[in-house]
């Protein structure tokens, strides 16, 4: 008969471990409904009957964040037969107080006690026969790392499933006096089994659960006089009382099953006081970041870009698909659109795969071994002034590099709200790939100015703290300020089971997800940039003025006038650099008739050669034109990683489309305050780079609205 | 009246309770740091902001303006 298992445990407890373990190779991993949060379900490789879901890493059942939401909304939905609840004992008080709460929720539950040997190495004790009794519920001791105890627990797991459930702990007298009086409130619309789990949150006031049941006026006043009379005897309020009361009762418990030898320093607590050291944590922090950067994004990244870009998809994939489709004797624009198109478009997204991959192989390493949280810890105090969080550092950083691993990278943020505002941002950081536009301008326009590139950046951080405070003040953004209350893991070195795999489901995901959407927009701009109007009707052009997408250019080049940049090849350009940034440099060497591979006359400093493209730009026009190419919708392979990380599709839009407004109206006030200090007079644009102007300081120095005590946005739309 | 936010580093508090409401009241309180419990204050963040406090056995970073909603003893 098959049963359903639901793995539940706190954050850094090792139940990713154990469920790799348990499933094999046969997972799925997706996300819950309509949410960010990562949902994996698979079958134990033993029995087949097993169906295992793994529920997301959470400390309490809280009604504030989304994976608590969704793990409750899961156990009380869904009623798996058994829940196997995973505790690190080397921490343990801490994790029984999430299995005090699942004990409650009327499905068997079994204690599975990991990290045991860490235990025993620290010289402590815990009796684990005395645990299960005190507990009322089975325990195991396994060692997920080593797969040990692994088949023992689901054995037990299989006679405890179907079974019932009754907790050992209860609450104070005047508290469990509430509790019956509101179960007896409800007993006729709730199932026996949950009845005491209901019970305890009515009486905790949780928003969500109370939602459920439509009380009438009357009923809720008479609830909330049961809980205030609770209250008022015990001197407490309702939420307080029964966390105290089961961490009281934990306390008893580890009490009589835990011996501690009190040995002093672990190598854990060592470590972190050198690495989180107020006077070398910055130095060591800086080590870490610049090797993580140095070797994802110059040495080792940087190679095997090349050579997928270069070798692989350049001289080995394109000639061989090329051969094979003149051979076959396929239609000169089919073999156009496959070679050029398709391959050539998905192969420079495919060509960051590989460094991708060496990126969070790095990133899984620092993450495992607990330098992450440490990141976040040291970093914190900066990023929080612009509403982001420590852990954003990380993805700015990778972003320098290119912006798709930088969105990627923004994984590691919890917070639902900073990470939704470090993709929309991260992009701002001016990638590999934008460093020719801001070359090209720089020696061509500027007379190789030093200061160009520098100021890129500032632009960029500028962008990021600008976005911050404002975006912070919106609607979206607004409500409970985000807890940092977190938790600083013991070190340990990293398993390579574990590091391998968060490398290659993160890559995956990418290629698959980020790959569709670059196929569609691939295949839509060389059509755009193939076809056109010709002298016989609508067909294929040769040159790219009369295609398809310069028509586009000429159309947008009007937009494109009050920043200084009217002209359809400057357009075009800007377009074409949706595919990937550099092409810019591409573009303009063609359409403005320069000698020979424009991109490759930036790399050599031939600005002599670039000189008719210098021609159509002033200084002033030039740095707005880089501006907003700096600050714009990055390029497909981001946005299809924007796609992939938001997981939604209005999310996605609104960030391109704040990124592309933002970018607009900047370079406009670059052009239109430039022209005006420069003494071109006052003008219509000058007036409207005012008004842009008023509107952003308004944006910033306005009042942040009234925070809302429940607000998670997201949390809302996770509930059923 | 005494809260975690002045506690000193180096020493060892004891929570009379936690103010506040909300989010950021719940998860404090979720993380062991209830009425009775022993806080260490391990270190402060090299910029000053958040602190480390060791709680029931583990290490916890949380920031000051939260470190205040925490009376102690």
């Amino acid at each position: 008969m098959p049963i359903r298992l639901a793995l539940a445990g706190n954050p850094n407890c090792g139940k990713t471990t154990l469920f790799n373990d348990l499933t094999g190779s046969t997972q799925y991993v997706g996300n819950w409904p309509g949410v960010t949060v990562e949902k994996k379900e698979g079958r134990y490789r033993a029995d087949k009957d097993v169906y295992i879901m793994d529920l997301p890493g959470i400390y309490s059942l809280s009604p504030y964040t989304l994976e608590e939401v969704v793990t409750r909304d899961y156990i009380v939905g869904e009623k798996p037969d058994v829940i196997v609840n995973l505790v690190d004992a080397s921490n343990i008080e801490r994790n029984l107080y999430l299995t005090t709460q699942l004990v409650e929720m009327g499905i068997p539950v079994v204690v599975a006690l990991n990290m045991m040997d860490v235990v025993r190495k620290q010289g402590d004790r815990i009796d684990s026969t005395a645990l299960s009794k005190a507990l009322g519920v089975p325990v195991v001791e396994i060692a997920a790392i080593k797969g040990e105890g692994v088949q023992q627990l689901i054995e037990t797991a299989k006679k405890a499933a179907g079974g019932a459930q009754a907790p050992k702990h209860s609450f104070p007298a005047e508290a469990e006096k509430a509790l019956e009086q509101i179960g007896g409130m409800i007993s006729d619309v709730t199932d026996r089994s949950q009845l005491r789990w209901f019970s305890i949150k009515l009486f905790e006031r949780d928003e969500k659960v109370l939602g459920r049941f439509h009380f009438s006026e009357d009923t809720r006043r008479e609830l909330e006089e049961i809980v205030a009379e609770a209250e008022a005897a015990l001197d407490d309020d309702a939420e307080s009382l029964i966390t105290d009361a089961r961490y009281t009762y934990i306390g008893e418990v580890v009490k009589d099953c835990v011996r501690k030898s009190r040995s002093g320093m672990t190598t854990s607590d060592k470590i972190d006081r050198i690495v989180t050291n107020r006077i070398l944590a910055l130095p060591i922090f800086a080590i870490v970041m610049i090797a993580v950067y140095y070797i994802a994004v110059t040495t080792v990244g940087a190679i095997l870009t090349d050579f997928t870009n270069d070798t692989f998809v350049g001289e080995w994939i394109q000639p061989a698909v090329e051969g094979f489709l003149v051979n076959i004797g396929t239609a000169d624009w089919l073999t156009g659109l496959i070679v050029d198109g398709i391959v050539g478009g998905v192969g420079a997204v495919i060509g960051f795969v590989p460094q991708m991959l060496v990126l969070f192989l790095m990133l899984a390493v620092l993450e495992d071994c607990g330098y992450m949280a440490r990141v976040a810890f040291i970093m914190d105090r900066i990023f929080r002034r612009f509403g982001l969080s420590g852990k954003s550092f990380i993805p700015m950083l990778i972003g320098m590099g290119c912006g798709v691993p930088g969105v990627m990278a923004s994984r590691t943020i919890e917070q639902d709200r900073d990470r939704k505002m470090t993709i929309m941002t991260t992009t701002f950081i001016p990638c590999g790939a934008k460093m020719p536009i801001v070359a090209l301008l720089a020696g061509s326009v500027f007379g190789g100015a030093w200061w160009v590139a520098p100021s890129a950046f500032f632009v960029g951080i500028a962008a990021i703290i600008i976005s911050g405070i404002l975006l912070k003040k919106t609607k979206m953004f607004a409500g409970d300020p985000a807890p940092f209350v977190m938790e600083l893991p013991q070190y340990h070195v990293p398993t390579a089971g574990n590091v391998l795999r968060a490398t290659w489901e993160r890559g995956w995901s990418f290629i698959k997800k980020a790959g569709t959407v670059i196929t569609l927009a691939s295949i839509l701009v060389w059509f755009g940039s193939s076809f056109g109007m010709t002298p016989d009707g609508f067909g294929m052009v040769e040159d790219m003025d009369a295609s398809v997408i310069a028509a586009i250019g000429s159309a947008l080049a009007v937009l494109f006038r009050p920043l200084g940049f009217g002209t359809w090849q400057s357009s075009v350009a800007t377009v074409l650099g949706l595919v990937a940034k550099e092409e810019v440099v591409g573009v303009f060497g063609s359409l403005y008739g320069v000698a020979g591979d424009a991109l490759e006359l930036v790399e050599e400093a031939e600005f002599g050669a670039l000189s008719p493209i210098a021609a159509h730009f002033t200084m002033l026009s030039a740095y707005s034109f880089m501006v907003f190419n700096l600050l714009c919708a990055p390029c497909f392979a981001a946005i299809g990683a924007i796609k992939r990380e938001m997981n939604n599709a209005r999310w996605t839009w609104f960030a391109i489309g704040y990124q592309t407004v933002f970018a607009y109206s900047m370079s406009l006030m670059v052009y239109q305050f430039g022209l005006l200090f420069t003494g071109a007079g006052f003008g219509i644009g000058t007036v409207a780079a005012i008004l842009v102007l008023a509107v952003y300081i308004w944006l910033l120095f306005r009042k942040a609205p009234e925070h809302t005590t429940q607000s998670l946005r997201s949390v809302n739309a996770a509930t059923v | 009246m005494a809260t975690l936010r002045t506690t000193p580093c180096g020493a060892t508090v004891k929570v009379r309770k936690v103010e506040g409401e909300g989010a950021v009241r719940r998860r404090i309180m979720d993380m062991g740091i209830t009425k009775g419990a022993e806080i260490y204050v391990r270190k402060v963040a090299p910029l000053g902001d958040p602190v480390e406090v060791t709680v029931r056995g583990y290490e916890l970073s949380l920031r000051k303006a939260d470190a205040e909603m925490i009376l102690v003893d």
